[in-house]
């Protein structure tokens, strides 16, 4: 057993099992998180070389400060006009979340995830995207649909599976798909869309096309073999695609540290692959949209691609199945030292003159309203256990582009 | 007409595809440069260029999820796995997504790709070169499996595949790649060059999937088999004098039952012979469609022939392939029976 110096003086062997700072009971302890001071990290151009940025991986890039105020390379990268509209965009994905884990606790759905906390990552990304680009989501980037204009009702449809569901129910609540709004189909396993983008991207580049890819996968994921892959397909081919992985703390009941290991940090895991590795505020709209641009210019400008991890924290559960109570502190999301994203934009643009509080919640009110109205609309085709629901007969459609004789039969055998 | 070996002939296929269509890519392990441990790319990267035929990092994983992404951007991959045996770490993308990406986004997303991997034993390969899959694709909706048996199927199997909107896995008898193998390892080597099938046009055509095709007409017995089976079992009737009409099923998935049904209800007998193991092999699905379909004219219990429930020795090959003597052996039993 090794004693505090590192030495082994019984030549014993014994297994290191990570744990977290605290469980349940408690005091919440952030102490490790090194946050470096808004506008602090400095702005390379895209054309570094990456092994001249290794420094971007162990550190944070932050814009907004803790007065409120945009400071740093980094800063400049929106108009006040379109943070606004990012203001709304993080606002309206908080209020679909609770009004559709509402929805699940009554029953009109089987399951539900939500994004609290974590709103700015995938909201502010897709606007640094252009139409005809593709992202490889998992579970809880349903901003880049919000932020992108798909119709919420169809998102509400799908999670009901109802008759208007765009996926004629075939699919878990949230797993949506849309190729009109570049938001590859949802697996619902873990890792697979990374490799999967990173096929796209280089389909986009053998055809000499203009269009980038976006991967995404979270800090537990990354574990899995299939973000090797895409980490040395990307490299290998230097595919137009950005890498994000969003370090939400935790996986399930599972601490960072678990899929972590022993390296410093997630981005570093894109080192060894010759990637640029960024990290970055993940509660700051402002900081994820300035690396996401930074990146989508890499891309299209054929350098290659990006690993981006972005630092947030999951305030909610995993899903509706779990409860996080059993797994760490209750007071651990209010003492996460990054703050709300929500929050954080808000005062930023009251600082800047642009906003006020009482705009803030007439914008509330107003968002609360289209939720409402668009889960009203929702209802009418139906939710999960009334009402209008995809027919038997759908279940037996699309498993091929033409269905072959054995499914003919079972169709027939089961009567419709 | 040319005349083409089996490895010759699947090159020839991908070679029509690409230079009919702009969208066919193809890679693998070794297929760039060197044009596959096999041969079967051979000089493709040559004639199209890197970006349309390349080397992959080994990652069979990578390979079909970056093929996965390839087809939803729009174009057609044909890539190899260089051994069936290496496509488990694969298994999660081909079975979870390839598979699944036309339903569960319903029709927004498709799947386009066909992945080939050689197939089978009798090269010596022990049990990491000469497994026989098949079963744990055609258990997967969602997928469709090809087995051929010669050039011409080869070629003609290979160009629908790539051309069908949906996946594919085109596994391809590797002791066929040079010639007919009938199971008699100790006899010399035969080549395609004798044989009518080994006339390959050199242009475009199509063998349709699911289509079976009779290879011996006969009435004592249907023997349904596939692949490298194919010519052991032709051999095994010539040999024993059993009339067996032996039926090369070509597709498993889609399957063509209506042949199979049609030969059974004529023979009132059906064998099923395949190299993979016997438990829950394709076999036993053959079998269970057989006995709903004909039961009522079977004058005999449908009889399995199958590699043995062990991985794929290398000292015992021959004992382990379902040759000749095994066959006919069963054969010469059911007539009895």
């Amino acid at each position: 057993m090794t004693d505090g110096q590192g030495n082994n003086p019984t030549g014993r062997l014994s297994l290191h099992v990570p744990e977290p700072e605290v469980r349940p009971g408690g005091k919440p302890d952030f102490s490790n998180v090194t946050i470096p001071k808004a506008g602090s990290v400095r702005r390379p151009e895209v054309d570094e070389h990456p092994e001249a940025m290794r420094d971007l991986a162990f550190s944070i890039i932050r814009v907004l400060d803790r007065e409120g105020e945009a400071v740093g390379p980094w800063a400049g990268s929106l108009t006040n006009e379109e943070l606004m509209e990012g203001l709304r965009h993080m606002m309206l994905l908080r209020a679909f979340d609770s009004r559709m884990l509402m929805a699940q606790r009554q029953g009109k759905t089987s399951f539900y995830m939500q994004h609290l906390g974590e709103e700015a990552v995938s909201c502010a990304f897709r606007k640094a995207l252009l139409p005809g680009d593709m992202n490889f989501p998992t579970y809880r980037q349903a901003g880049l649909l919000i932020a992108g204009g798909y119709p919420m009702v169809d998102m509400m449809n799908e999670i009901y599976s109802n008759d208007a569901d765009p996926l004629k129910g075939r699919q878990l609540p949230v797993l949506y798909s849309s190729k009109e709004y570049g938001f590859f189909t949802i697996s619902g396993n873990l890792a697979t869309q990374y490799i999967q983008a990173v096929g796209w991207a280089m389909a986009s580049a053998i055809k000499n096309d203009t269009k980038i890819a976006a991967g995404w996968i979270g800090d537990g994921a990354t574990a899995e073999s299939d973000f090797h892959a895409a980490l040395v397909f990307a490299s290998t081919y230097r595919a137009p695609v950005i890498l994000n992985v969003v370090n939400n703390q935790w996986a399930i009941s599972t601490f960072q540290g678990i899929a972590r290991g022993g390296s410093g940090t997630f981005a570093a895991r894109g080192l060894g692959f010759g990637l640029p590795s960024l990290r970055v505020d993940g509660n700051d709209y402002l900081a994820v949209h300035a690396v996401a641009k930074w990146a989508a210019e890499r891309a299209r400008r054929n350098i290659g691609p990006t690993l981006i991890e972005y630092v947030t924290y999951r305030v909610g559960a995993h899903s509706t199945s779990d409860d996080p109570s059993a797994y760490r502190p209750k007071e651990e999301s209010e003492a996460w030292p990054l703050g709300d994203p929500v929050i954080r934009l808000k005062n930023h643009l009251i600082r800047i003159g642009a906003w006020s509080e009482e705009r803030h919640k007439q914008m509330e009110a107003e968002i609360r309203d289209t939720v409402v109205a668009a889960q009203k609309e929702a209802e009418k085709h139906g939710t999960l256990h009334s009402g209008g629901r995809p027919s038997m007969r759908d279940m037996f459609e699309g498993v091929y582009a033409e269905m072959p004789p054995h499914l003919k039969r079972q169709r027939q055998q089961a009567g419709v | 007409m040319p005349r083409m070996t089996m490895i010759e002939a699947i090159r020839s296929a991908m070679d029509v595809s690409m230079e009919r269509d702009g969208d066919v890519v193809v890679f693998g392990e070794d297929v760039g440069y060197f044009g596959g441990v096999f041969r079967g790319t051979q000089g493709l990267q040559q004639k199209y260029g890197k970006t349309r035929c390349f080397d992959v990092p080994i990652n069979e994983s990578g390979i079909v999820g970056a093929a996965i992404g390839m087809a939803a951007y729009g174009l057609k991959p044909c890539v190899e796995i260089q051994f069936a045996d290496y496509m488990y770490p694969a298994y999660d993308q081909l079975t979870q997504e390839a598979a699944r990406l036309r339903y569960r986004s319903n029709g927004d997303f498709t799947c386009p790709v066909t992945i080939r991997m050689p197939t089978g034993g009798g090269i010596f390969g022990g049990q990491t070169h000469s497994q026989s899959p098949e079963a744990l694709f055609t258990h997967v909706c969602g997928l469709q499996v090809v087995v051929p048996s010669n050039p011409y199927d080869a070629k003609g199997l290979l160009i629908s595949s790539i051309e069908n909107p949906d996946p594919v896995i085109f596994l391809e008898p590797k002791r066929l790649y040079n010639g007919p193998f009938d199971g008699h390892h100790d006899k010399p080597v035969t080549s395609w060059a004798a044989h009518p099938l080994g006339e390959v046009p050199a242009e475009h055509y199509t063998v349709p999937l699911g289509k079976a095709v009779v290879r011996r007409p006969g009435s004592a017995v249907t023997v349904l088999a596939y692949g490298t089976m194919v010519h052991v079992a032709e051999a095994t009737a010539e040999e024993t004098g059993i009339d067996a009409e032996v039926i090369d099923l070509r597709t498993l998935l889609p399957l063509d039952l209506e042949t199979i049904v049609q030969s059974v209800k004529k023979t009132g007998r059906c064998m099923v012979v395949h190299e993979a193991t016997l438990t829950s092999g394709f076999g036993a699905e053959l079998a269970a469609l057989v006995q709903e379909h004909c039961f009522y004219h079977l004058e005999a219990p449908i009889v399995r022939v199958a590699g043995w429930d062990t991985p794929y020795p290398h000292a015992q090959e021959w004992d382990y392939f379902p040759g000749p003597a095994r066959v006919g052996r069963a054969l010469r039993e059911m007539m009895e029976a």
